[in-house]
């Protein structure tokens, strides 16, 4: 039986960099060639949500959600348009973190399709937020000396996406690689806004926890934080804030480790992509002394 | 024709049936006659509509077959394409019209390219040079269809097209990808059948797969209340525009000049637009998400009363600001040249107009907009 992995994502109207990190990921993953087909749906964009598990022609199908947190658009949009009519949010038996997978037969196509959880709740996510770390600073071994800053949004539509920023900040602390780790919103306190005072320590590296760059991570955050009074006028990596370096790292989508997170869970669905996660864990190494 | 391709025509002659595919009929003889007879017994039969032969031997068979583009068809559907009842192999019979003519008159017209619209794409079939009966297909924009292939942009990796459709030619983002302004000046040539599929399904995504459930009368159309009432959180207003209101929608936005889909939704299942729906050859199932979107704004809009205002305008000035709508309406605004001044929408005459008639504060004829309620 063919198999095919559906990343579903927002995309934008709006924003043509949006849709990028999704890309990128699903092409990681198609060059590892665990699946025979990898495919891509949006919300926003084309294919939509409702169309796309009719472009795939593999009789079982592994759904990801490229998305940070359980809630409205993975409890409720995503099942909906995928047209999983026997969807319940209970069958992801989730304290609003654990969600892993669920299958069902899609009305549309008749094909069996594992609905997996998020992206932005797995816990190898935690590892993708140290790797972006590493990668703009551009040090494999970063930590000693630097301060850990997870960025959430904090709507208080959702109460799990906070949650899902505590539980990385929470994860990255227990390694104990960095001298201090923070979690920090943008709509909640402790506010992003007022990074330098959350921090002893002179570095921090700041990751926001968003699947792409948008007018949060590029326009919002750098000016709350005070790394720039106008976007559009750039800033620097590392910038001088209050006595402290900023190294802003921009949405931990981009990173392309977030591949292996794709692959992880459908691993934890049942698809056999032990070797392809190897083989993405390795391509998307950061090499020592790499330059961009 | 290949080795392994006549190995295959064996093989497929032998089984249950033989073989019966556009015009081409073999199978061993006797099969049905004789279940005891032995691997020599009957020989085989080999028809065409141009002519039968029956009795042949294996190396007699191999004889009539050799050349035959009916062999080398059917290899190429049966043995290569496959996926019977699927999307793409419709798409790929669809485009060398296979239900309406026979494998010669295909054959001859693909040596010279058959060529399909479909949206802004022109897809050209051929066959390869080698007299295998493989196809090969190149897929560029209908304008660019003259234009030489050493002119246009080659590509050959379907997953370039995503990259390559973002932005039109004047760099505007398109958010919806069957836009009438998909970007010229490129070309994906000498693609195989596979590639060709990926390349359309990937610049209009998901179109195929109507497009063939439409054909088989099976497209699951949802009408504007089917999709609007499912919307919900920011959305959900949209259910409550006025019918009379989603009539301007669908003039609109779902126009030939704003989209390549024929709009096959209406207001319900038993309630039909009265706009047209366009003449695009694959459907559109449902009301986008650019127009629900959209539809929320107006939905606001829609919620507004009408009241009166008094302004005092020329016939000309009139006639100007309609003539600034039209142009901003069907995207001619930057083709109008700067010193045309005979152009309603030209930018001189517009801000001549906006410092006569417009007050510092940018109301028209010095009028305030009332928004008390």
């Amino acid at each position: 039986m063919s198999q095919a992995l559906v990343i579903v994502a927002h995309g934008s109207h709006l924003n043509p960099g949006s849709s990028a990190p999704t890309y990128d990921h699903a092409d990681t993953i198609r060059a590892a060639g665990a699946f025979d087909e990898v495919r891509t749906g949006f919300w926003k964009e084309e294919p939509s949500l409702r169309e796309v598990l009719r472009t795939c022609e593999a009789d079982e199908v592994y759904v990801v959600p490229m998305f940070i947190s359980e809630g409205y658009f993975t409890e409720q949009v995503i099942p909906r348009e995928l047209r999983l009519d026997d969807w319940d949010v209970t069958d992801w038996d989730s304290d609003g973190l654990s969600a892993d997978v669920a299958t069902y037969t899609a009305e549309d196509t008749g094909q069996t399709v594992h609905y997996c959880g998020p992206v932005g709740t797995h816990e190898s996510m935690t590892d993708v937020l140290v790797r972006r770390a590493e990668s703009v600073t551009n040090d494999p071994d970063v930590g000693e000396g630097f301060g850990f800053a997870v960025v959430g949004h904090g709507t208080e539509r959702n109460e799990n996406s906070a949650k899902a920023i505590e539980y990385h900040a929470d994860r990255v602390r227990d390694m104990d690689r960095f001298d201090e780790v923070q979690a920090l919103y943008m709509d909640e306190e402790p506010e992003v806004d007022d990074v330098t005072d959350h921090f002893t320590v002179e570095d921090v590296v700041v990751v926001p926890l968003f699947i792409s760059d948008g007018f949060h991570t590029q326009e919002d955050i750098p000016e709350d934080m005070g790394l720039t009074d106008d976007y559009r006028t750039g800033y620097d990596v590392p910038a001088a804030v209050d006595g402290h370096r900023i190294w802003y790292a921009g949405a931990v989508g981009t990173e392309s480790l977030m591949a292996d997170v794709v692959l992880e869970r459908a691993a934890d669905a049942g698809a056999d992509v032990t070797a392809a996660i190897e083989s993405v864990r390795e391509t998307t190494r950061v090499a020592p002394g790499a330059d961009d | 024709m290949l080795a392994r391709q006549f190995d295959a025509l064996l093989s497929a002659a032998g089984s249950d049936g033989g073989i019966d595919f556009d015009g081409l009929r073999v199978a061993r003889e006797g099969t049905g006659d004789d279940r005891d007879a032995t691997a020599d017994a009957g020989g085989y039969a080999f028809a065409t509509p141009e002519h039968e032969a029956t009795g042949l031997s294996e190396s007699e068979l191999h004889a009539h077959a050799d050349g035959s583009a009916y062999v080398t068809n059917w290899y190429f559907w049966e043995r290569e394409v496959q996926r019977h009842d699927s999307p793409r192999r419709a798409f790929l019979r669809h485009a060398e019209a296979a239900e309406d003519h026979g494998v010669h008159d295909r054959y001859d017209a693909l040596a010279d390219g058959m060529v399909t619209e479909w949206g802004q794409l022109r897809i050209e079939a051929t066959l390869s040079d080698d007299g295998d009966g493989y196809r090969r297909y190149d897929v560029r924009h209908v304008d660019d269809a003259d234009r030489p292939l050493a002119d246009l942009e080659s590509y050959h990796d379907p997953l370039e097209a995503r990259e390559l459709s973002k932005h039109d030619d004047d760099g505007m983002y398109r958010p919806l990808k069957t836009g009438t302004n998909m970007p010229t000046g490129w070309a994906f040539s000498d693609l195989d059948w596979r590639d060709a599929v990926e390349t359309v399904e990937t610049l209009y995504p998901a179109t195929v797969a109507n497009w063939y459930r439409e054909q088989r009368g099976t497209l699951d159309v949802d009408h504007w209340t089917d999709t609007t009432d499912r919307q919900t959180g920011i959305y959900g207003v949209v259910s409550e525009l006025p019918r009379e209101a989603v009539e301007w929608v669908a003039e609109a936005a779902c126009d030939d000049s704003q989209c390549v889909k024929r709009r096959e939704w209406q207001y319900s299942e038993d309630d039909e637009l009265a706009a047209d729906g366009g003449v695009g050859a694959f459907p559109c199932r449902e009301p986008c998400s650019l127009v629900i979107a959209a539809g929320r704004k107006w939905t606001k809009l829609e919620e507004e009363e009408s009241r009166e205002y008094t302004f005092h305008l020329t016939p000309s000035e009139k006639e100007q600001l309609e003539g600034i709508v039209d142009a901003v309406a069907d995207g001619r605004v930057d083709e109008i040249r700067e010193a045309d001044v005979y152009k309603d929408a030209n930018r001189y005459r517009t801000r001549y107009l906006r410092a006569k008639l417009f007050d510092d504060h940018g109301a028209l004829g010095g009028v305030p907009t009332d928004h008390e309620e």
